[in-house]
């Protein structure tokens, strides 16, 4: 644990460094200083304007991950427990997986239109993947010894699936949360750079459109850190449970 | 005045065909009565049905044809109350400790906390798990798992313990020390125990009947006295009727383990 944080640590400092070393040589116009980046950040942190940017893209992100996480969950259960309706998905899904979502963007704002609706519905399919695929191959994975286990202590289905097969199911399942979750907040992000008037993702857009290089960092380190400390508590408890007792 | 607690008759099991296979016909017809509080050892070449009979036995899978009972009832569709099994298979569950592990079916069964404190630990005591009543099944070695399995079913103080080659995956000297505990426990239980295993020399020293199964479809070619006293241990090995008897189970099993071979030959 020690060695980890040391770790980021190093890695962070390196970044900075490395950034600092990019701002001398591009110069101000190109890229903001860490240094000017880290006084922007205080200053947006108190401007009320930013916070609505930012309770927007929250509120988008909220409503993809719920979608990109929740059905992800069912169509992943499902998927599983149906070997047949698995089998067919898998390789759509991995088709899709691989696919740019970008190209899908216009269908959706037809479908959708501009606003909120747009970006849930472009953050859920970028993050709703890899849960599918984590948690029926988490069912999947399951040893049949457990479920005859269960038999043998005479557990009903109910039981069954909530004590033992869950439980067991539950640190892959945890993985693909995971992966679902960053590509879910990366989803939002585009949709809001490609079609919003509002939210982090647009204020990085309207930044690149007047070169104002000061704000694109600072959305940027904000966003790295937010995605970087939600990861790292997810990562946690994907270890905790991955590697319960060894 | 032997009582029969478990009996089958006439029982035989047929694995459908399914997706592009032949249908397998594993098991029987084949009769077989398990006398209560007796130690039941089955031997025979690999695949031939030893652990169909086994969920046949426990009603985990149903008879192609004939009857099951257990303690005079039949046994259909479920595992009957009082049945206990170990699986060759480590069971244990990787998200709770030894001592959770063993307490999951009193407490899936509504146990009052004191009277699963108790016999949990009286469990963990019986098979030596005391000192890893905390660690996760992950923490221990594959012969400590298996012990946290049988320990886990004998909590449930089953009245017929079923167990597939639990040994299987250790070494020869922890299997005689885990032989001998199994002597233990089916002493201290007074239960029936059905015990499968591929080491003649494991089934010759534990049971009182040993049943030696013929190669696929598997029926009992033959069924063994052993005469053990009921107190014993792994030191009977060294007695010149173990050998003999051993002899005698090899003599029997020689040509089935030929012929199952032969029937996986191409
Ligand atoms: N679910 C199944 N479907 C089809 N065939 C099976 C199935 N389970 C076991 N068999 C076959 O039935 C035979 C007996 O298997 P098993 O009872 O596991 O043998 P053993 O335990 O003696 O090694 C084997 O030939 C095996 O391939
Ligand atoms: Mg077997």
């Amino acid at each position: 644990m020690k060695r980890r944080a040391l770790d980021m640590l190093l890695v962070s400092v390196a970044l900075v460094v490395l950034w600092q070393a990019l701002h001398w040589r591009v110069g101000e116009e190109g890229l903001a200083s860490p240094a000017a980046t880290l006084r922007q950040i205080g200053e947006e942190l108190e401007s009320p304007r930013f916070w609505r940017h930012v309770a927007e893209t929250a509120i988008a992100f909220g409503w993809a991950l719920l979608y990109s996480a929740g059905g992800g969950l069912v169509l992943g259960l499902w998927f599983g427990f149906r070997r047949l309706a698995g089998e067919v998905a898998e390789p759509v899904l991995t088709a899709f997986a691989s696919l740019p979502k970008v190209t899908l963007y216009p269908i959706m704002l037809l479908v959708f239109g501009l606003g909120l609706p747009a970006k849930v519905a472009f953050g859920a399919i970028h993050g709703i993947v890899p849960v599918v695929l984590f948690s029926m191959a988490a069912v999947r994975n399951l040893a049949p010894v457990l479920t005859r286990t269960a038999r043998v202590l005479r557990l009903d289905a109910r039981t069954t699936a909530l004590t033992v097969l869950l439980p067991a199911a539950l640190p892959e399942i945890v993985s693909g949360l995971r992966i679902g979750f960053s590509l879910t907040l990366l989803g939002v992000l585009i949709g809001e750079m490609f079609a919003a008037k509002r939210g982090l993702g647009f204020l990085i857009m309207n930044a690149i459109g007047l070169n104002d290089s000061g704000t694109i960092m600072t959305v940027a380190t904000l966003l790295f850190a937010f995605a970087a400390l939600a990861n790292a508590a997810l990562l946690a408890l994907d270890r905790h449970l991955h590697h319960r007792g060894d | 005045m032997s009582q029969v607690h478990a009996r089958l008759m006439g029982v035989s099991r047929v694995y459908p065909a399914a997706a592009g296979q032949a249908a397998v016909h594993a098991l029987g017809p084949l009769d077989l009565d398990l006398r209560r509080g007796e130690f039941f050892g089955v031997v025979g070449p690999s695949g031939c049905g030893k652990s169909t009979l086994l969920d046949v036995v426990a009603g985990l899978a149903a008879p192609s044809e004939g009857r099951v009972t257990f303690e005079q009832r039949d046994v259909a569709g479920e595992v009957p109350d009082g049945i206990g099994v170990v699986f060759q298979e480590d069971a244990s569950f990787g998200w709770l400790t030894v001592w959770d592990n063993v307490a999951f079916g009193l407490r899936r069964a509504g146990r009052e906390a004191a009277e699963v404190q108790r016999r949990v630990d009286e469990a963990l005591r019986f098979m030596g798990l005391v000192d890893f009543a905390r660690a996760y099944p992950a923490q221990l070695s594959g012969g400590m798992r298996q012990r946290v399995c049988i320990a886990r079913t004998l909590v449930m103080e089953p009245r017929l313990i079923l167990l597939d080659e639990p040994f299987g995956a250790l070494d020869a000297q922890t299997r005689l020390l885990m032989g001998d505990e199994l002597l233990r426990l089916w002493r201290a239980s007074g239960a029936t125990v059905m015990l499968i295993t591929h080491a003649l020399d494991e089934a010759a020293m534990l049971s009182d009947r040993v049943g030696v199964m013929s190669a696929r479809p598997g029926r009992f070619i033959d069924i063994i006295d052993t005469g053990w006293a009921r107190e014993r241990d792994s030191r009977i090995a060294a007695e010149p009727s173990f050998g003999a008897l051993t002899a005698r189970l090899w003599s029997l099993l020689r040509d089935e383990s030929l012929k199952a071979l032969g029937h996986q030959r191409p």
